[in-house]
């Protein structure tokens, strides 16, 4: 019996949706850019509850970014969404000169990110956005473990003085946080505590982890699991105690193995505290059709990957110590 | 301020035209030809045209202007001096370290300039935030108008076309861009680069109303700043025919001039080709010294 239970299956980016139209309610500033995949992305809802403030943009990201900007400049709170590979590959120099670099507080919601978004093939699969993201100054990137963290993390956004890049999934996927928890971005959740190794995970490898501890628990194995929500500012104090506690670490990620969450938390160990660290992620290759499901377990970065990583790091723990 | 007169603002721009050579002097890097081939332009928009308060550059009320074509910044940064943004003195710090002038420009929190709203530099970007910006006051039922000034080489990148369609989409009708059309650009003309004729169809195909202007005549571009402002229901796009260079004999028309400055030898004869103004230099070089000393007299 894990320590969480799956209560329903929703998707990040329905959370994404609804939050907007509970924002649109709270503030009038709030406005959302249309790239065409209204419907996908769900800013649907939004734009049905307030079609005076969505502005479609039709299917040009590079303008949308630029746009959202001017937005910005004007005072409102820009929204900007499509698909993950759309709204970060395509205008990244739109985002990195007119919103990094003139530190514009836009929100960049990404939906269909990763390779979950299976069946529509590697263009689609953005698995490159949380490392170019997290390249870029002024920059914060998240992204949510469930429909609730979902809500959570779009509502905290407007208050955030930063640009940022929320990263949601196409599939509906276990809810297992509620809506009281607290949420705060930039300070990680040790979803379980542990003492033998840390697991970090985010987005969709949150429940993947939760699932492996249960299964290194009958092994005999503390695994302590955290859900790293906010990949930059990563919280470097959750990061270093586990890491103290535990001396092994796991990071796991629907992303390429480099420049992800795995690559932030390797840049802080290797600088503060050296430990043993494994990663799982896609091993720096394209991704292909097929369900979520099949190309996690493919791709390597479904639970039995977190498994094996797990023994792997704490075989390399023993042999150094 | 009172509005400058065509007269004054003809002699205002030939003292921006020496600010810029001055300026590229001392920095030996920099773009010579758009900067020298707009002063007119930055001289009308920030002394007759702009709603503005140089004490207070967000002022709640001011005209919103972006330069898309980040690299004229010299013509911008020698303008905003005089018009009192920044101490004339601050001209001598073009591309230093430490300095607010970057080589390209960037808004003031963010080691950039009073009066700049947004980065620019990276070329395409500037109309697509014009869009936004004025979409955003009209959310908020504001009158102040959006002005973006584009290079025509510019013209080349895609970005543009998407955001002039969106704004004919939601029919931006506070929105005015400017096109300084000096057929230039860094490698040749632009016909012989990537042709953009016929210009004018392009944008009226796109949505928008079409105005064509010598952006050299201080007269002919107010007139047709102030009809720009009368038309509705569209954006409008002021087409300036404009010579890269204008004012430097060696320099006009030559699209060699895009991104160089001249050294001390162009410089001087360009600075002969000038003449001085009643606005006076921000500095006095070592080799002027034998020549009687000119005045400083801010222009506010």
């Amino acid at each position: 019996m894990t320590k969480y239970q799956s209560k329903d299956l929703k998707a990040t980016r329905l959370g994404f949706g609804e939050a907007l139209v509970e924002l649109g309610k709270e503030n009038p500033n709030v406005v959302v850019l249309g790239g065409d995949v209204t419907g996908s992305v769900r800013t649907d809802l939004f734009m049905k509850a307030f079609p005076e403030r969505f502005i479609s943009v039709g299917i040009s990201e590079q303008d949308m970014m630029g746009t959202a900007a001017g937005l910005a400049v004007a005072g409102k709170i820009p929204f900007a969404s499509t698909y993950g590979e759309f709204a970060v590959g395509r205008p990244f120099d739109q985002i990195r000169q007119s919103i990094a670099y003139s530190q514009l507080p836009v929100k960049i919601c990404a939906s269909h990110c990763g390779i979950t978004v299976g069946p529509d093939g590697a263009t689609h699969q953005s698995l490159e956005d949380i490392g170019l993201m997290r390249l870029l100054p002024h920059m914060t990137v998240a992204t949510p473990c469930d429909y609730h963290e979902a809500r959570k993390m779009v509502k905290a956004s407007v208050a955030w003085k930063h640009s940022i890049y929320i990263r949601f999934f196409r599939d509906n996927t276990p809810v297992f946080t509620d809506a009281a928890s607290p949420f705060t971005l930039g300070k990680a959740i040790t979803l379980i505590d542990g003492t033998d190794v840390t697991v970090i995970a985010c987005g969709l490898q949150v429940w993947e982890a939760i699932l492996a501890e249960e299964i290194l628990g009958a092994e005999g194995i503390s695994a302590r699991v955290i859900n790293m929500h906010t990949i930059k500012p990563l919280d470097k104090e959750a990061v270093l105690r586990a890491a103290r506690e535990t001396g092994a670490v796991v990071t796991a990620e629907d992303h390429q193995i480099q420049g992800g969450l795995g690559g932030a938390v390797a840049e802080l160990l290797a600088q503060e505290f050296p430990i043993p660290q494994e990663f799982v992620a896609v091993k720096d290759t394209f991704g292909e059709s097929g369900t979520g499901e099949q190309l996690m377990k493919k791709y390597g970065i479904a639970r039995d990957n977190i498994v094996e990583a797990t023994r792997r790091v704490l075989q390399r723990k023993k042999n150094d110590s | 301020m009172e509005k400058l007169n065509v007269a004054e603002l003809q002699e205002l721009a030939r003292q921006i035209r020496r600010d810029i050579i001055k300026m590229l002097l001392i920095s030996k890097s920099g773009h010579s030809g758009g900067p020298l081939g707009t002063a007119d332009i930055f001289a009308s928009l920030y002394f007759n045209v702009l709603n503005l308060d140089p004490a207070n550059p967000r002022w709640e009320g001011r005209d919103y202007f972006f330069l898309s074509a980040g690299h004229l910044c010299p013509v911008w940064y020698a303008t905003l001096a005089r018009r009192g943004y920044i101490p004339l003195s601050e001209l001598t710090t073009l591309r230093k370290i430490n300095g607010r002038l970057q080589g390209h420009p960037a808004p003031p929190w963010t080691h950039g300039v009073p009066g700049a709203e947004i980065a620019s530099g990276a070329l395409g970007q500037g109309l697509s935030v014009a869009v936004g910006c004025a979409i955003g006051l009209r959310l908020d039922r504001k009158p102040n108008r959006v002005y973006v000034l584009h290079g025509d080489g510019e013209l080349d990148e895609g970005q543009i076309w998407e955001a002039a369609m969106t704004a004919a989409h939601h029919n931006v009708d506070s929105l005015i861009a400017i096109v300084d059309r000096n057929n230039c650009q860094i490698d040749n003309y632009t016909n012989k680069v990537k042709n953009l004729e016929p210009l004018a169809d392009k944008w009226a195909s796109f949505g928008w109303h079409v105005l064509e202007c010598d952006g050299n005549d201080i007269g002919q571009f107010l007139s047709t700043v102030k009809q720009a402002q009368a038309l509705k229901g569209k954006p409008t796009v002021i087409i300036a025919k404009t010579f890269m260079g204008k004012g430097v004999s060696f320099m006009e028309d030559d699209y060699k001039w895009h991104g160089v400055p001249p050294n001390d030898e162009q410089g001087k004869q360009a600075l002969n080709e000038l003449a001085p103004t009643k606005y006076g230099d921000f500095i006095e070089f070592e080799w002027e010294r034998s020549r009687p000393a000119t005045v400083e007299v801010s222009a506010k």
